[in-house]
């Protein structure tokens, strides 16, 4: 469904000094510099496949999915989209894909969902009956209701994201990508999200090729993960060799009613922090059930947290380890 | 079947939304018709009889006249431009470049939704006027008010190509949008809002006729005025100016999308 050979993006930025001196010099010889954003990748993805696309920020994932959507042009290479060259932005391309951008937004702010989803099932040429069966049933799984009849101002960032993908699948695409479908949300909504689009992927066989921030999202969704760093691919594999690798330890935040010696949590993990009545851990992935009732059991908790640490940090710690 | 990538499903869908929208720019949108009332000033300016028969226009013509030049003005304001930057700025323009309808045909909507929320507005501003000045009343014949109809549409039209025209060079540069600003001074003075085209030097006049300024204002405003015109060459010059400049922005509006893409959306 999705071929990519050789692909890279050099972008073009001016220089400039700042103040008038600089502007005006500037005028009369623009200096640039390239930025490589994404350097000689390559990859298939196959019909029905969910792909995550990992990386720190800055390392070319937007540029890439930009490009695999045709709203760039690559550098170099060659991309095939459903037998199609993106960059040509064709209507019959276009009508098989979409791209959903976590912070940006097609939906008018002042009028209800409503309206621009009819507006897209006219610009994308769906009868109306059959679009108002899609937007029930989209609806109906993104939990979305009379939000859909709200301006859509008065929405909270989640609801105004459901209604966001749903206006970017009412055509169906057989491709979607998304950058950052779940950034910002609150937990529920990202969880609600991901669900979605588990089910969307299932019912339709749509392929989808995925970035985001939260680890969570690429560990519930995607089976197979592109790791990109730097604007190079670093790995094309399944989650769970890349998973071991990048978060082997989970860590646990603890608080507790009175404090506790170092030797009391002897063989519950790695100990990080210890002062007074607060607690890090790093427990490994798989003794972390055992871990968390052994600690409930023996000490008066008050608050308990376990989280994944940010992708970032761990992507960072990956490759400072020289573990890629 | 496609038009220029339209159907009647997409005009009426579009054309609906957009003026749902901007319904809830009523307020703003009152004050835009309220503050376009310059031709109501000028009127002032020039109403002494020595200068209206200085124009030509006799009598509760000059009345007409300016009363018309508000009116054509209120059904050609154009504002791609900014509509356009704030698109850019809100990331909104890459979606719309995803989808198989040309994103112009938005602004299209937009504005004639915008006309229409303007309606009432312009038409109360009219009634003002005339229980102010009621020796100025007229009806236009039927005819007269098609042909000035057509002549404010085709007027907007220019406007909004040679706009868009400006808006397009914005793939280049952000800086390109100060050159709508640039323009507003040479149309304020050779499009008839500050004086029919009449008070100036024959000189000036004929240097006017040849940029698209006088057909935006002073033509319409004449045709609805029920002045005499040369209708043909008026036309004639308004359909000049949109058949040169409508290929110009297709192309421009072309390579200016191609621009951003390598540049980087
Ligand atoms: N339009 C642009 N012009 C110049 N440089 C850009 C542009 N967009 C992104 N970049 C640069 O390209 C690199 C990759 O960016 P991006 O693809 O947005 O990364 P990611 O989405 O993985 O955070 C970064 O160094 C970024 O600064
Ligand atoms: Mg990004």
């Amino acid at each position: 469904m999705i071929q990519v050979e050789g692909l890279s993006k050099i972008y073009r930025v001016a220089e400039k000094q700042p103040g008038l001196a600089g502007t005006l010099r500037h005028f009369v010889r623009r200096r640039t510099r390239d930025v490589t954003a994404v350097q000689d990748v390559s990859f298939r993805i196959e019909p029905g496949e969910m792909v995550g696309f990992l990386g720190a920020n800055g390392a070319g994932k937007t540029t890439t999915l930009k490009m695999l959507c045709g709203l760039i042009h690559p550098s170099a290479g060659e991309v095939h989209v459903a037998g199609h060259r993106p960059q040509r932005r064709q209507a019959e391309f276009l009508r098989r894909i979409t791209l959903v951008m976590g912070q940006k937004q097609q939906l008018l702010w002042d009028l209800p969902p409503m309206d621009s989803l009819r507006v897209n099932a006219a610009v994308y040429g769906i009868p109306d009956g059959v679009a108002q069966r899609r937007i029930n049933e989209l609806a109906d799984l993104l939990e979305l209701g009379e939000e859909l009849t709200r301006p859509v101002r008065k929405l909270s960032l989640g609801q105004r994201m459901k209604a966001e993908l749903l206006a970017a699948l009412l055509h169906e695409p057989e491709v979607l990508f998304l950058d950052e479908p779940t950034l910002g949300l609150d937990v529920n909504a990202q969880a609600r999200v991901r669900q979605f689009l588990a089910q969307y992927n299932r019912r339709t066989g749509a392929t989808v090729l995925l970035t985001s921030h939260y680890m969570a999202d690429i560990t519930a969704l995607c089976p197979r993960v592109l790791l990109i760093h730097q604007g190079r691919l670093f790995h094309d594999g399944p989650l769970e060799v890349l998973a071991d690798q990048l978060a082997p330890e989970r860590e646990v935040r603890l608080e507790l009613e009175s404090p506790v010696e170092a030797d009391a949590l002897a063989g519950l993990g790695r100990l990080e922090q210890l002062e007074g009545c607060d607690v890090r851990l790093l427990v490994p992935r798989d003794q972390l059930t055992a871990v968390v009732a052994q600690l409930l059991d023996r000490f008066p908790v008050r608050d308990l947290d376990v989280t994944d640490p940010p992708i970032e940090e761990l992507i960072g710690g990956l490759f400072r380890q020289g573990r890629v | 079947m496609r038009v220029f990538g339209l159907n009647r499903r997409i005009i009426r869908v579009l054309l609906g939304s957009q003026y749902a929208h901007m319904l809830e720019y009523r307020a703003e949108i009152a004050l835009w018709a309220l503050s376009g009332v310059l031709p109501f000033i000028m009127l002032s300016v020039w109403s002494g009889s020595d200068a209206r028969s200085g124009l030509g226009l006799d009598g509760s013509a000059l009345d007409r006249y300016f009363l018309s030049a508000f009116l054509v003005r209120q059904f050609s304001v154009v504002w791609v431009v900014y509509a356009f930057e704030e698109d850019a700025l809100l990331g909104r323009l890459s979606p719309y470049l995803l989808q198989p309808l040309h994103p112009l045909w938005r602004y299209v909507a937009a504005h004639l939704g915008e006309q229409l929320t303007r309606l009432p507005f312009a038409a109360l501003i009219a009634a003002v006027f005339f229980a102010v000045q009621p020796q100025a009343f007229w009806v236009p014949s039927l005819g007269g008010f098609l042909l000035a109809w057509l002549a404010t549409w085709m007027a907007f039209a220019i406007a909004f190509l040679f706009q868009s025209l400006i808006a397009a060079l914005c793939f280049w540069s952000e800086k390109a949008s100060a050159l709508e600003r640039l323009q507003f001074i040479p149309f304020l003075f050779l499009s008839g809002l500050l004086a029919p085209l009449t008070a100036f030097p024959p000189a000036v006049r004929a240097v006017a006729q040849w940029t698209p300024f006088p057909y935006l204002i002073d033509f319409p405003a004449r045709v609805l005025a029920g002045q005499p015109v040369d209708l043909l060459a008026g036309f004639g010059a308004q359909l000049a100016w949109i058949v040169l400049l409508l290929p110009l922005v297709l192309l421009l509006w072309r390579a200016g999308v191609r621009r951003y893409s390598a540049m980087g959306a």
